[in-house]
């Protein structure tokens, strides 16, 4: 349904912010080309579209392009961005927590170190569920299992290595079993592991909470917990940390520039961004799609990147994906 | 009949004006490359994918839906005209609509297919809107042996219904299952046969192979045959609409073509031709003056007609609800429903009612915007046929090669799209069907995964696959197909020595 709706939400959008016409005088003769290192339709696109369509919208840049450049979990992409956004005071990059596992796995030459983060825009809980059938109830019942037969704990969720992958060892390691034993049956997202999920096939299932929403209201799936620090308004499921369980994994994605960008230039970017997200097109536009706000300004987000990628490579090491 | 319900929401979303407007270029596109010999709709839509992955999924894939529905009427006008079928599933359609066109009845001819068509496909897509739903709720509850069971059995039957022999279908297969290991395992994440070239790592992409070998290897085909058109369409004498006779022999053949066209169609084993043939004979046995038949018979027009309608709506009932391609467009379809991320699947109907049934409301409008299109305005649609080969192949080079520039701006990109279309003009010389090649490349890495899904559920056992009883009637059926025809040609060849 949101394929035909979503053209209507656009054209709203625009036309609202068209009505609040131009708050940020300076940001206004920016001329922006976003690279999401994605296929069109994946979680970057359309975080790199969102952003264009409200930057636009609330005047913060005068026009906004969005080009593609799949491949690799967003490596390729990468590297042709360090490349080519080298000190350009007008090339974005959208990246998250996928790309910092696929530099680790896929070995890739730059790692997010190479480029100027800007800014932390959105953070996704993850969920983890299980059939309606299952005998687990709660969080410990399956945390119980785990410890009985890790092999036989059988896991659904997106992409090897991906973030719903860290956070099956990472449940599995905190349940006392050695996460090198998870048996992990990757799907090419959570629309996939559904029908797996549903014909019960497997024990649990981990998904971004929005892609299982509908069979969690519906009841066709338990959700145990979420993965996000803190409850979420609208979200039954507590978060693991509420449940005794020391694990937050969030599916973040942020925006880079390109490498050795001058101060002036960083400034005026992060300014024209941080006016953006503040603006009450995003949040709109936040609610609509169904994602979290997770904003950090640029020197906590470099932080966080920092701890993230170690944090990261001992998961995927954990798991035995990475050396 | 909460399929009736989802099907009034559909025609809701389909009566969107930007949809009726994708539906009409769908039409419209597609009976011209009907209509032209040797474009057919699995081109057209290899094509267009690049072009269209910024648009509206259900729009571009309403497109694609009018182009093949398209394709199936617009191959008829030139075998009757011009006996030169612009699809294979026309090819029978010439053998009688030729012959009544030389003898001043083309008019006849023309609407006798058109209206076949129209019924055919009328029928055909209630029986697509009645039957997915059906088929699921068993699909619903397939496991990953129950897919790579199914997957076996598209395996044997692409390879052996596509081509001229099932050793040259294999061949293709294996051709494509060998790119579909290309790039990272979607499983464990380790990069296969990539040689370090970043670009491969997301593998071999569907439409840079379609479009190389559908449209470049074409192109290259052509003009290595110096195909030039000097044929001149015959003219339409006397008046197009049938006479009460042409009515009275026609409606039956219609309803018959399209109880043959419909289940072929549907089945793993599918494809348009074989209905078109067996719907001749069909009519044929049961024709009151068989003698007429070679002679331009209409009622050999309206069956196979009917049939090669039928057969569209049918393959999409695969498609749809189980990810299944049987003929070469359902192939790209599904690459197409691919590029947004829509896995064609049972699952398909549960998370994006709105899109199937949006696409399946837009397939009864598509039909009667063809039947407009078709009957009055035939005339327009021969005079395609004045423009110069090497000016439409021309073009056709320069729009696949913008296309996968657009999509995906890269060099290894269009290099393997050049080693594809060479690939593809390479394998039409020796005769090598091109379809397999595109089916092994989608199907082969979702059997892979389906069997080591399998197993790592089973702990390693692969007596799993055999212990669901579906999966082990789907291995069994793909096992009888893939070795009774060697068998029976072994026996035939044993009996002959004995004489």
């Amino acid at each position: 349904m949101t394929f035909f709706r979503s053209r209507l939400a656009a054209a709203w959008l625009i036309a609202a912010g068209a009505a609040s016409f131009a708050p940020a005088a300076m940001a206004q003769d920016l001329e922006l080309t976003i690279m999401a290192p994605a296929g069109a339709g994946g979680g970057w696109d359309s975080a790199a579209r969102a952003l264009q369509e409200v930057m636009m919208a609330t005047g913060n840049a005068r026009s906004v392009q969005v080009v593609n450049v799949p491949g690799a979990g967003g490596t390729v992409g990468l590297a042709q961005f360090v490349q080519s956004a080298e000190g350009s005071p007008n090339q974005l990059l959208v990246g998250g927590i996928t790309m910092v596992g696929a530099i680790i796995t896929n070995k890739a030459p730059y790692d997010l170190t190479a480029v100027t983060p800007l800014a932390r825009l959105t953070g996704d809980p993850l969920v983890v569920v299980v059939p309606a059938s299952s005998p687990y109830q709660t969080m410990a019942d399956l945390m119980e299992g785990i410890k009985g037969d890790v092999e036989r704990t059988i896991w659904a969720g997106g992409s090897a290595g991906g973030a719903d992958h860290m956070l099956s060892a990472l449940i599995t390691q905190a349940a006392g079993a050695d996460p090198a034993k998870v048996n992990y049956v990757a799907y090419s997202g959570g629309g996939e592991a559904l029908a797996a999920m549903l014909g019960g096939q497997v024990t649990a299932g981990i998904s971004g909470y929005g892609e299982w929403q509908g069979q969690i209201e519906s009841g066709d799936l338990r959700a145990l917990a979420i993965s996000y620090p803190e409850p979420i308004e609208g979200i039954e499921a507590q978060p693991l940390k509420a449940q005794g369980i020391d694990i937050e994994l969030v599916n973040w994605r942020g925006i880079f520039a390109g490498p050795n960008i001058s101060d002036e230039d960083k400034a005026k970017l992060e300014q024209a961004i941080a006016q953006t997200v503040q603006s009450p097109e995003w949040q709109e536009l936040l609610k609509a799609r169904g994602w979290s706000d997770y904003y950090a300004p640029s020197e906590e987000f470099a932080a966080f990147i920092a701890s993230e990628s170690e944090r990261v490579k001992s998961i995927l090491t954990s798991i035995g994906l990475a050396e | 009949m909460e399929s009736l319900t989802f099907l009034m929401q559909g025609f809701g979303t389909a009566l969107d004006p930007m949809n009726l407007a994708f539906a009409a270029i769908g039409v419209l596109l597609g009976t011209a490359v009907g209509v032209l010999p040797g474009i057919g709709p699995a081109l057209t839509v290899a094509l267009l994918l690049p072009i269209t992955f910024k648009l509206d999924p259900g729009g571009s894939l309403i497109m694609f839906a009018g182009i093949y529905y398209g394709g199936m009427y617009g191959g008829s006008t030139t075998a009757i005209l011009l006996n030169t079928p612009g699809e294979s599933a026309s090819v029978v359609t010439a053998l009688e609509g030729n012959q009544m066109a030389r003898r001043g009845r083309g008019g006849p001819a023309l609407a006798t297919a058109a209206i076949g068509s129209f019924v055919a496909t009328l029928i055909a897509t209630m029986g697509l809107a009645f039957f997915a739903p059906l088929l699921v709720k068993v699909a619903i509850q397939f496991g990953p042996w129950d897919y790579f069971g199914l997957m076996l059995i598209a395996f044997v039957t692409v390879s052996a219904t596509f081509g001229s022999s099932p050793l040259r279908g294999l061949t293709s297969l294996a051709i494509g299952l060998w790119l579909g290991l290309i790039g990272i395992d979607q499983l464990t994440g380790q990069a296969r046969l990539a040689f370090g070239v970043p670009n491969l790592l997301d593998g071999v992409e569907v439409t840079t192979l379609a479009v190389g070998l559908f449209a470049i290897g074409e192109a290259l085909h052509v003009a290595s045959r110096h195909l030039f058109n000097d044929e001149k369409p015959i003219a339409i004498k006397g008046s197009i609409w049938m006479s009460r006779q042409d009515w009275k022999r026609s409606w039956k053949p219609w309803l018959r073509g399209t109880a043959i066209g419909f289940p072929i169609g549907a089945l793993p084993a599918g494809g348009a031709e074989i209905p078109t043939f067996l719907s001749y004979t069909t009519e044929r046995k049961l024709a009151e003056k068989p003698e007429e038949f070679g002679q331009g018979a209409i009622e050999g027009v309206a069956g196979p007609e009917a049939a090669n309608n039928a057969s569209a709506a049918g393959t999409l009932v695969p498609l749809l609800t189980l990810g299944l391609p049987t003929s070469a467009t359902a192939a790209v379809m599904l690459a197409g429903f691919q590029q947004y991320n829509l896995q064609p699947g049972p699952l398909l109907f549960v998370q994006h009612p709105a899109l199937v049934w949006g696409l399946v409301a837009s397939l009864f409008i598509a039909n009667v915007m063809l039947l407009v299109l078709n009957l009055p305005l035939v005339g327009l649609w021969v005079r395609l046929l004045k423009i110069p080969l090497p000016w439409l192949y021309a073009g056709i080079l320069v729009f696949a090669c913008m296309g996968t520039i657009a999509a995906n701006p890269s060099v290894v990109e269009l290099m393997m799209l050049v080693a594809f279309g060479v690939l593809g003009f390479i394998m039409r010389r020796y005769d090598y069907p091109i379809a397999p090649v595109v089916v092994g490349l989608i199907l082969g890495p979702m059997a892979d995964s389906a069997l080591r899904r399998s197993l790592q559920m089973s702990l390693g056992d692969p007596m799993v696959l055999l212990q669901h009883p579906g999966s082990a009637i789907m291995i069994a059926i793909a096992a009888v197909a893939l070795l009774a025809p060697f068998v029976f040609k072994g026996l035939a060849r044993f009996r002959h020595d004995e004489d």
